[in-house]
């Protein structure tokens, strides 16, 4: 307990470095007399490494952190999700400018796009994709079946669907399996297979192909999401992410060797 | 849930970026982006639950994302805390569960410390499962904050968490900084009678 009211405002004033050079000084003279506020001071100094201490403040679950960057829009390439279990206190100012270093480069990344790229078409189905993409972000609901296995992803489609989507297991490759979901596109049910690249969702949207012919991936964007099509053995497929046309272009590559043999 | 209304309704593909907002998006993920884990912490702390938080925290960014244009500061931290705490109270008032007893001004003379201190305490009594004794310091901490009343506890964890300056506080809590001083020094009060009494539980324990 301080000596007095006015005291212990002071107190608190000093312990946060608020008060001004005149009244700090006071103050400090005042604890040199004052066992009573000196204890005080000891004893506040303890409360606050408690309540700074690592572990009090909370952190954003990650899957908030994907559903707001979600309705933000995406960047042209990996922005850095902050790292974990930091020491907010300590390492704010070092993730601030990591963060910010990210993003620029991210900024100059997909500048650099827009004025390589063609102007893309925009479909009415691109909308629709890039819809379901963005409602599978913010909804929580990214999953109806939440699994990295295979076995388990795959057959959890039977009977729902008219394809037996290929749940690849891409995890070595940089792009796990988060598992999969019913969507409706094209006023269809169709399967959507969902694959994390870093901080990103991929939504990988699987129909039976209007054409049973194959074709060659065919990039697009909209809205400034990242889409691919192509058919493989009278499937259709549509990725559609957040994640760089790069990153996009090389998992189109990995899901699609790996999947051949299955389809 | 009853909070699903508040944000998830008001939350589609129509409300996310326009086409040509790049710019402004750009500039929107670096200015606000960065500062989550704070606006999520100030919402965990006022809402005491991780749901309602992430609800609070998903509408404050939809309402910065669309008054970004009118943002004319160089920090956008305690601006968007400014957000997440409107929304905190926007939401509180939309409830139709109201415990909003301890959202009332309180006078600051009026809060007895050992009634308070006692009341933090007595729910112990009843759930011996969630006692405090058997939690790790953090996690005490975290309760013990929880349960302060709302006003001391969000200029508490607006100045230890956030680590605003009292001028930060008095702007976003709307009030003068004689009162979020003199909050402070009772929050951290109440703080530490709390916290003695833990440990001399510990101790004994």
């Amino acid at each position: 307990m301080s000596c007095s009211k006015e005291k212990a405002i002071l107190l608190h004033g000093m312990l946060d470095g608020q008060l001004d050079a005149m009244n700090a000084v006071q103050f400090e003279e005042h604890l040199k007399v004052c066992p009573l506020c000196a204890a005080e001071y000891e004893r506040q100094k303890q409360m606050r490494a408690a309540i700074r201490a690592s572990g009090v403040a909370h952190k954003a679950p990650e899957s908030l952190r994907l559903r707001i960057a979600a309705t933000i829009g995406p960047v042209g390439a990996d922005a850095p999700s902050a790292p974990a279990n930091a020491s907010r206190t300590r390492q704010r100012s070092l993730r601030t400018s990591w963060w910010i270093s990210g993003v620029s480069l991210a900024l100059a990344a997909s500048l650099a796009l827009f004025i390589a790229l063609p102007q893309s078409r925009y479909g009415a189905l691109e909308e629709e994709l890039v819809d379901s993409h963005v409602r599978s972000l913010l909804a929580s609901h990214l999953t109806d079946v939440q699994s990295s296995d295979r076995h388990t992803v795959r057959p959890w489609f039977n009977g729902k669907v008219d394809v037996a989507p290929p749940a690849v297991d891409l995890a070595d490759k940089g792009f796990p399996l988060i598992g999969g979901r019913l969507d409706y596109i094209d006023d269809r049910v169709v399967a959507a297979l969902v694959y994390r690249r870093n901080g990103h969702v991929i939504n990988v949207f699987v129909r039976p192909a209007s054409e049973t012919k194959d074709s060659e991936p065919r990039e697009t964007s909209y809205r400034g999401y990242n889409l691919c099509q192509w058919r493989q053995k009278g499937t259709e497929f549509w990725a559609v992410t957040d994640a760089s046309p790069s990153e996009l272009k090389e998992f189109e590559q990995l899901y699609s060797a790996a999947s051949a043999a299955e389809l | 849930m009853h909070v699903s209304n508040i944000s998830r309704s008001t939350i589609g593909p129509a409300d996310s970026m326009p086409a040509n907002d790049e710019a402004m998006a750009g500039r929107f993920r670096e200015a606000v982006m960065p500062h989550l884990d704070d606006a999520y912490n100030l919402a965990r702390y006022l809402t005491r639950n991780p749901q309602d938080a992430e609800d609070v925290v998903q509408e404050a960014y939809l309402r910065a994302y669309k008054f970004f244009g009118t943002f004319k500061g160089s920090n956008a931290r305690p601006w968007l805390l400014a957000i997440v705490r409107n929304c905190f109270y926007t939401w509180v008032k939309a409830r139709p569960r109201s415990d909003t007893a301890s959202l009332t001004d309180i006078d600051l003379d009026d809060v007895d410390i050992a009634s308070v201190v006692s009341d933090l305490w007595t729910s112990d009594a009843i759930d011996p499962e969630k006692s405090l004794i058997k939690l790790d310091d953090a996690a005490a901490v975290r309760t013990v904050i929880e349960r302060l009343p709302t006003q001391f506890r969000e200029t508490l964890v607006l100045r230890e968490m956030e680590d605003l300056s009292y001028q930060e506080i008095a702007e976003i809590t709307a009030v003068p900084i004689g009162t979020v001083m003199s909050r402070l020094a009772r929050a951290r009060q109440l703080f530490k009678a709390a916290w003695m009494e833990h440990q001399d539980k510990e101790r004994r324990s």
